[in-house]
């Protein structure tokens, strides 16, 4: 096995462990660690595939590590912005839940609002 | 096949193509930069210039019959990126420059911020506003499947905190929700570029759509793509955020959410299957798409019919509308081919300008009743008619009945469906319509009769017709002349292509 084989597998399982995280986890913190995880499974991906430049005779495809370090970039605004939501909800109702029930419960002026 | 050097090199008065990305952004920027206070007014101006430069490019690639193109910096791919307009893409921008400025007329209302003492929510909303503006155009335009990512992320982005405007937790929540599934979607879609970019070194969509051919890696970048791109579509069954979100936010931004953001990634789920994967046999694929826009329709219709409040009733309305999108992917091979594209393309047209209509009548409603209970809607539509005649034309595009957008939409798609032997999503189609017809019925009833009840705040004529001005635009795409069809078709192969 290569050491381009095993990264590409690493990264999979990377991507596979962040999915199952992502769907299975209920909570929102552990969620966004999933995707985190997730992301760095196709950054990974996306490092074999920059090798393959390799393989015509260049030292490694620069487009494909672009891509990556925009794509870090995306994943931390987006990380920043999901843990932003996560603490403003912990902050106005001292739980972190995206159980759509928790708040439909009392009737109050809450739903009244357009 | 080879690639036409005329989709790689810029063509004449592509420049054009780069102001409708542009200009949003200058907006966000000076937004930012001279003070919260004028924020409103540099959306109100920058969008009359946006949409004319629309109507613009349009123009353009209606006279001139074929795709407009533009390469960055003069850097022609693969090394650079291209801008591309087709007659999609025109129709698409147009609408996106029609629609956004309504909504933003009508939020004026809720987000002034001139005379006023200087808050956050205002200035949030029309940055974000004209961020969803950029990004839309970003996506409509691009040609390189990495460059249609920012484009996708920046959608999410914008399109995620209009959620939570108000800072309600039920909205803080469901903007969560929102996010969390976007995030899962863009993964997604991010790993299927890197096969592509693995598979073939390109990711410009002229250059890599001659390339590609029916292999495993092929196979799982185009699965992995859509998958992420349904999720951030809200096609069943990943639609479960959309309600709550569509629901909760503030009228103005729902509209533009429910009728322009969620159309975003369906044109991608387009572009990826009938310009990029265009040579692959896409007939099982179309059926599982197929398959689950009409699951899409039928719970989410039912749905509708059982919710207390209008605006989930809404918004449960679009889960149900955006199932029928996806009935034109299995019927987009053979000679009936430009008839389900033509059908699919006018579904996401006229639901755009009837959503944003009902969602904006709905926010009327809620404002001026103080609520938006459907069991206490009774007599309402004589205290207010304009709101609910708005309200009832958007209804009748959703239901397709003539003269409607969503008739010419559904009409299309179900000849097609006929003349092709698939006879199954015609019915469907019909069965849709009648449920849509019920959940209809269940609010307009009521409020057509009963004593007129008391107003909490008196309605705002301006503010009603831009609802109804959006429900009439619904209802005249049902005129669209056959050389409308014909623009649709511009800068796509020649039908039957895929068959081969």
């Amino acid at each position: 096995m290569t050491s381009a084989t095993l990264a590409g597998l690493v990264g999979a399982a990377l991507v596979g462990l962040g999915l199952y995280g992502l769907v299975a986890n209920p909570q929102p913190l552990r969620k966004i660690l999933a995707f985190n995880l997730m992301g760095s499974g196709v950054f990974l991906v996306f490092g074999i595939v920059a090798r393959k430049g390799a393989a015509v005779g260049l030292q490694a495809d620069p487009v494909p590590q672009a891509m990556v370090i925009t794509g870090i970039v995306v994943a931390f605004a987006a990380s920043a912005l999901a843990v932003a939501l996560v603490l403003r909800l912990f902050e106005d109702t001292g739980q972190v839940t995206l159980n759509p029930e928790a708040w439909t419960k009392p009737p109050e002026d809450g739903a009244e609002a357009g | 096949m080879t690639v036409d050097s005329s989709a790689i090199a810029a063509t004449a008065g592509g420049g054009l193509l780069a102001l409708p990305i542009l200009l949003p952004v200058v907006g966000v920027l000076l937004s930012f930069l001279i003070g919260g206070r004028r924020a409103e007014w540099i959306a109100l101006v920058l969008m009359p210039v946006e949409l004319g430069i629309a109507v613009a490019i349009a123009c353009r690639v209606w006279r001139s019959g074929e795709p407009l193109v533009y390469t960055l910096a003069g850097y022609a791919p693969p090394l650079g990126i291209a801008l591309r307009v087709d007659g999609f893409s025109a129709v698409m921008l147009v609408t996106a420059g029609l629609i956004a400025p309504a909504a933003a007329l009508f939020a004026r209302a809720n987000f002034a911020t001139l005379g006023i003492e200087e808050k956050r929510a205002p200035l949030v909303f029309w940055t974000l506003l004209q961020g969803i503006q950029a990004a839309l155009s970003l996506i409509f335009l691009g040609g390189d499947l990495f460059n249609l990512y920012v484009g996708l992320e920046l959608l999410t982005f914008a399109a995620v905190p209009l959620v939570c405007l108000d800072g309600r937790p039920e909205t803080v929540a469901a903007a969560l929700r929102y996010l969390l599934f976007a995030l899962f979607g863009s993964v997604f879609y991010l790993l299927g570029v890197a096969l592509f970019y693995g598979a073939y070194g390109t990711l410009d969509i002229a250059l890599l759509a001659p390339l590609v051919r029916p292999e495993p890696a092929v196979w799982l970048a185009a699965g992995l793509m859509t998958a992420g791109l349904l999720a951030k579509t809200a096609l069943f069954p990943l639609h479960l955020w959309l309600p709550p979100a569509h629901a909760n936010a503030p009228a103005a931004a729902s509209a533009v959410l429910s009728g322009l953001v969620v159309k975003g990634s369906f044109f991608l789920v387009v572009r990826l299957w009938f310009d990029v994967l265009a040579t692959l046999p896409g007939v099982v694929p179309g059926t599982i798409l197929a398959a689950l826009g009409s699951a899409a329709i039928l719970f989410g219709s039912v749905l509708a019919l059982r919710q207390a409040r209008l605006k989930l009733l809404i918004a449960y309305s679009t889960v149900a509308q955006i199932g029928y999108l996806f009935l034109m992917f299995p019927l987009a091979f053979g000679p009936w081919a430009a008839e389900a594209f033509s059908g699919g393309i006018m579904q996401a047209l006229s639901h755009a300008f009837a959503k944003a209509a009902m969602f904006l009548s709905a926010g009327l409603i809620a404002e001026s009743l103080g609520h938006d209970r459907i069991a206490d809607l009774g007599g309402a539509a004589r205290a207010m008619p304009v709101t609910f005649l708005a309200l009832g034309l958007g209804g009748l595009s959703l239901m397709g009945l003539p003269p409607s957008g969503g008739f010419a939409a559904k009409w299309l798609l179900m000849k097609a469906s006929i003349e092709s032997g698939q006879w199954l999503w015609a019915v469907v189609m019909a069965g849709g319509g009648l449920l849509a017809g019920g959940y209809l019925y269940r609010v307009l009833a009521p409020a057509l009769s009963g004593e007129s009840p008391h107003l909490k705040k008196t309605r705002a004529r301006s503010r009603e017709s831009i609802a109804l001005a959006l429900a009439l635009v619904a209802l005249l795409l049902a005129f669209a002349p056959p050389s409308f069809f014909a623009f649709l078709q511009i800068g796509r192969p020649a039908a039957g292509l895929a068959l081969q």
